[in-house]
Order: C-alpha cells, then structure tokens, then sequence
C-alpha cells in the first residue's frame, strides 16, 4: 500500500531501497500523491514541486542502478521548512514580504541533503519569519494538526511537523528559536531535535535572532533523527558561529551507548500550568528511565521563571536588527505607492509584515532604543548568564535533563488570541536556546481526547550522541512513533 | 527599568520604519505594555556581578583567507529585485 510507504523512517526506506525492492520514483510519486489527497486538510505546505522531485527521484534511482548510492538518504523525499534557501524554488518565510522570493543560491544543510541524494520535496509552513507558537502567523494558510485538525500543529515550523505526521514527508528539517522544532514535534507526535547552538550551519536560513537559532530535523524515530543530523552537523566556514568539531557516527551510538544514565528532573517544570494528563505522561516515563537502572534525581533551575522575559528581549532586539534587511529595496516586496526612499521602507514593511512580526520589531526596537538599552537587553543578557550557569551546574550532577516538551497538548487554532499567552507555551524549550544547549523532543503518550503528548531531554553542549542515545532507549522501547493520525 | 514602561508608539515606530495604522498604534501598544509589564519581573534578579551573555559559547572573530572567490552573477543577485535597470536596482529619487 502506497500509504505504508509514505509513512515508513528512513532506516526502513534506505533497506528497502538498496535491495531494489522500491525505487526512489516509486517512493516519491506515493509521497506526491498521498500528498494531494490530504493536503487540503493539513495545509502543510506553502509550495510543492513535483516535477523537481521526480526528476531528483530518477537521478537517484540511476546513481544506485550503477552502484553509486550514495547512503540512507539517497531517494528518500526530504521537506525543509520554508525559510531555508533551496536554489530555485521559493522562500516565503511564511510572509508577504518575501511572496514572490525565489533563492538563488543553496542553503549549506540543502547542499548537504543533495549531496547525500535526498530528494528534496516541497517548502513547508510556519508562523512569518518563525515568531509563532501556532502556525497561525502564516500569511499564506493555518496549518493543521493531523490528529485534530481544529487545532494548531504547533509552531514556528508547524508545516514541517504536520508534513511529517500525515505521511507527506519521510523527514523534515525546521528552525528552534525558543521552542520552535521541539513544541511542534511533540503537538504532532514526532521526533524533533534542536542540536547545540553551532552544530549545523545558518548559511540560507532566513535568520529570525541570530544568537538563538539553529536549524535541526523532525523524523520519525530517534534513528532516523540520527540520520538526519549525521546529514546536516558539521563546520561551515560561511557561518561565523559554526562550530569545529569531530561529527560522530550520531546512529552507530544509539547501539554503542547504553546507559544507565543519571537523569536530571527540574522541579521547577512540574509547577502550575502543567496539563495533568501531560504530568502523568511524563511521570510514566521517568519510571521507564528508573527501570532501566537509571538514576533520576531532582535538579534546581532556579532562574527558570526569567526566561520568558529574557526570551522576548534577546530574541526581539535580535528579529529588530536582522528584519531590517527587509526594507523594499533589493529583494522584497515594494510598496506600489512609494513616492520617495522612506516610503519605500516605512510602506513596504507596513504592507509585508503581518502583526506578530510588526509587535515583535516594535518590541525589539524599544528595547535596543536610546535610554531603555541598559535597562531592558543588558539587562536580559545578563540574566541569560544565571540562565545557562543554572544548566552546566545541573550538568555537575547529570547526564541529561527530563521535562515535559509544552505544559499542554496541541491547543485549538483561534484558542490564544493574546500575544502573552501564546508566548507561555514555550515556557520548557525557551531555556535550552538561552543556554545554547541540543533538546530533543519524543513522542511519550496520548491524552484522553487523543492528543499527541512530547517528552523533553535536554543534554549537554556538543554531546547530541549521548543525547539521541537516552533517547532512543525510550523511544525504541514504545510504539508511540508509529501512530498515524486519521485523516 | 523604568517603574512604569511607558511604550512611545510614534517614536518607535518610526525607529522601526514601519508604518502603522491608528487600529494598530492602539492595540500594539495595549498588548506590549503587558509583555513589558510581564518583564519587569527581571528587576528582582541581583546581576551586579554579572557578566551579559550575548552568545552561549564564546565566539571568536573569523577571518577568511584574502583570496578571490566566484561570487553570484550579476543576474541570480538582482533575480528578486523589485526594479531594476542595467544591472542595477532602481530606487526613487534620493537627492534633489
């Protein structure tokens, strides 16, 4: 069945596809066509290129035809959230700004997905320019959750866990500011991994706060995460803070690593506003943990309760900055009625940006203006120090650290009209960006209304091996992975 | 911090070279005033002896190799241009 297909991991397709028991084309044209049959529903996707892929598909199939496969990912149908560059095809960002953008150049995680020979399917959704929680900040169309379409997947990157999750995608790749892979991931009942801060390269990634994003893969199961970041990590002399490390076999550790590990629970992440069946969720893992012969002891992140507010400083100074690139002057929208140079800003950008990336540049602005500079970002950035010290001093006593993904289930799309609110949602992933740290977000479980509930594992800087290992140990022990949404 | 944050709409927008409507100036500034209300909490936290963290690993300067590369052509750097003539962009008159 052409469904079983399109919603299998990459370790089953990469089996099935040196033993030419599928082609790519095979693959791709099941992916193309599933992906028309629901995509009126999901709404994943800002555009599609299907011709493209088949015509990757078929260069695929032909390298293994003469035995020049090139590893797991070669013919596999990979989406990349759209605010990463792929050479000819559109880059949105979600935004009216960029409508009619086409990329003239390649984004490094692209090159390196192509280098692979992953065939690359497709741009998918998100809130403008990655500020959401909800996907409901596209310009373009709401994405929704394939287990409950009146409900949000999840955001920034809503269209990529979506994608995934109704079987239109075999992996995708998104961006993490604050949350931005992980709280979708877990809306949507998949894997999603935000590696360390400078892991994987930013060149072509639309940048939203610089010193806090990172690009990192949605997948299936924590194997094929492992495969996907294999794919992506690495040094890239174009991206400043691009890190210089030895990138491990991220998937041969799954098997080599094995635990016990000591697990760190942050008794602040289990206050008021945790969703009681998301607790007992959580609760049901860390007794999975304890009977693995893990240690799992209570840690102190006293300056959790900041991070919210040093989040929404650091991040909108940051978006302030870099969206001013977007002036209607060399590559973006220009405003039909400009009359002079300060028009062509002050209306173009009027008429690009949607609300929430108008509240966030004004916010962003104030902070960083004359006389509030001291009071509101040095400030932040200061905090942020406490922030991350709260973390490596954890890391003194532990291995890695266990929370729930988002204090509720997917909630209904329209449900958080007021900024702060939607803002609170983030309130367990923000801290690993302050902090620069990989997270990691695992299907664990379903609520009563059948709601896909994530699990949090935060490691160390740099040690995503042993990370993507303790979670693999709970994630190849269940089956929540291999749920489907119906549709 | 300022006890009570007092957003100027006008001047920020201006900063910002965004233009906003009257709806917009109104609501922005309802909603932001509580997001700075929600900040203020940070006042509490003695950072005194504090040193700011404006990356979460310490980044040095890169410097690249003063060598020549193939940079984009001409035509895929002004491919998204909103108005262009003879290889350059067009913008409205600058100066009088």
């Amino acid at each position: 069945m052409a469904d079983d297909l399109t919603f299998s991991t990459i370790a089953q397709l990469a089996d099935r596809l040196a033993a030419r028991d599928i082609s790519a084309r095979e693959l791709t044209q099941a992916t193309i066509d599933h992906t028309s049959a629901v995509e009126n529903k999901v709404k994943a996707f800002n555009s599609l290129n299907p011709e493209d892929a088949l015509a990757q598909a078929d260069a695929s199939d032909a390298r293994r035809a003469v035995g020049q496969a090139l590893g797991p990912l070669d013919g596999v149908p990979i989406s990349l959230k759209d605010v990463i560059a792929v050479k000819d095809q559109p880059l949105t960002a979600g935004s009216k700004m960029l409508e009619n953008y086409v990329s003239p150049y390649d984004a490094t995680v692209a090159s390196k997905l192509k280098q692979d020979g992953a065939v690359l399917w497709g741009r998918t959704n998100l809130d403008e320019f990655a500020m959401g929680s909800s996907t409901e900040n596209s310009a373009f169309a709401t994405t929704r959750n394939p287990y409950d379409l009146e409900r949000v997947p999840g955001g920034s990157s809503g269209g990529s866990a979506a994608a995934l999750a109704a079987g239109q995608s075999i992996a995708t790749l998104g961006s993490d500011t604050g949350g931005s892979i992980r709280q979708p991931a877990a809306f949507c009942n998949v894997v999603g991994l935000k590696p360390t801060y400078g892991l994987v390269s930013r060149f072509g990634l639309a940048a939203f706060a610089s010193s806090l994003d990172q690009i990192g893969p949605f997948a299936r199961t924590v194997e094929d995460a492992a495969i996907m970041l294999g794919a992506i990590a690495g040094h890239d002399p174009r991206d400043s803070t691009s890190y210089k490390t030895d990138i491990p076999g991220y998937r041969a550790a799954l098997a080599e690593k094995k635990g016990p590990w000591k697990l760190g629970i942050p008794k602040e992440y289990f206050g008021d506003g945790l969703d009681p069946e998301v607790g007992a969720a959580i609760e049901t893992a860390i007794a999975f943990y304890r009977d693995q012969g893990c240690e799992v002891r209570e840690v102190s992140l006293p300056h959790t309760e900041h991070c919210l507010s040093v989040y929404y400083i650091i991040a909108t100074a940051e978006a302030s900055s870099n969206l001013a690139r977007y002036d209607g002057v060399r590559y973006t929208h220009r405003s039909a009625d400009a009359k002079d140079v300060l028009d062509v800003y002050y209306k173009s950008r009027e008429e690009g940006f949607g609300p929430e990336v108008k509240r966030r540049v004004i916010l962003g602005t104030y902070v960083l203006s004359s006389g509030y500079y001291d009071a509101y970002y040095l400030r932040a950035q200061k905090v942020r120090t406490l922030i991350r010290q709260d973390f490596l001093n954890a890391y003194e006593s532990v291995d890695a650290i266990l929370t729930p993904t988002s204090p509720t289930p997917a909630f209904k799309a329209g449900e958080k009209a007021d900024p702060l609110s939607m803002y609170l949602s983030d309130i367990y992933t923000i801290g690993v960006n302050l902090a620069g740290l990989p997270g990691i977000s695992v299907p664990a479980g379903f609520s009563s209304a059948g709601l896909p509930i994530g699990l949090q594992l935060i490691g160390q800087p740099y040690q995503e091996a042993d990370l993507l290992a303790i979670a693999h140990a709970y994630d190849s022990a269940h089956d929540w992975s291999a749920q489907r949404p119906s549709l | 911090m300022p006890d009570t944050p007092e957003l100027n709409i006008d001047r920020v927008a201006e900063l910002a070279r965004i233009a906003l409507t009257p709806e917009e100036k109104a609501e922005f500034s309802a909603q932001l005033g509580e997001v700075l209300q929600h900040v203020e909490q940070l006042k509490k936290v003695d950072v005194s002896a504090v040193e700011p963290t404006a990356h979460a690993f310490a980044v040095e300067n890169v410097w690249a190799d003063d060598v020549a590369q193939e940079g984009l052509p001409v035509q895929e750097a002004l491919r998204n241009a909103p108005a262009q003539r003879d290889n350059m962009i067009l913008v409205p008159k600058v100066v009088e």
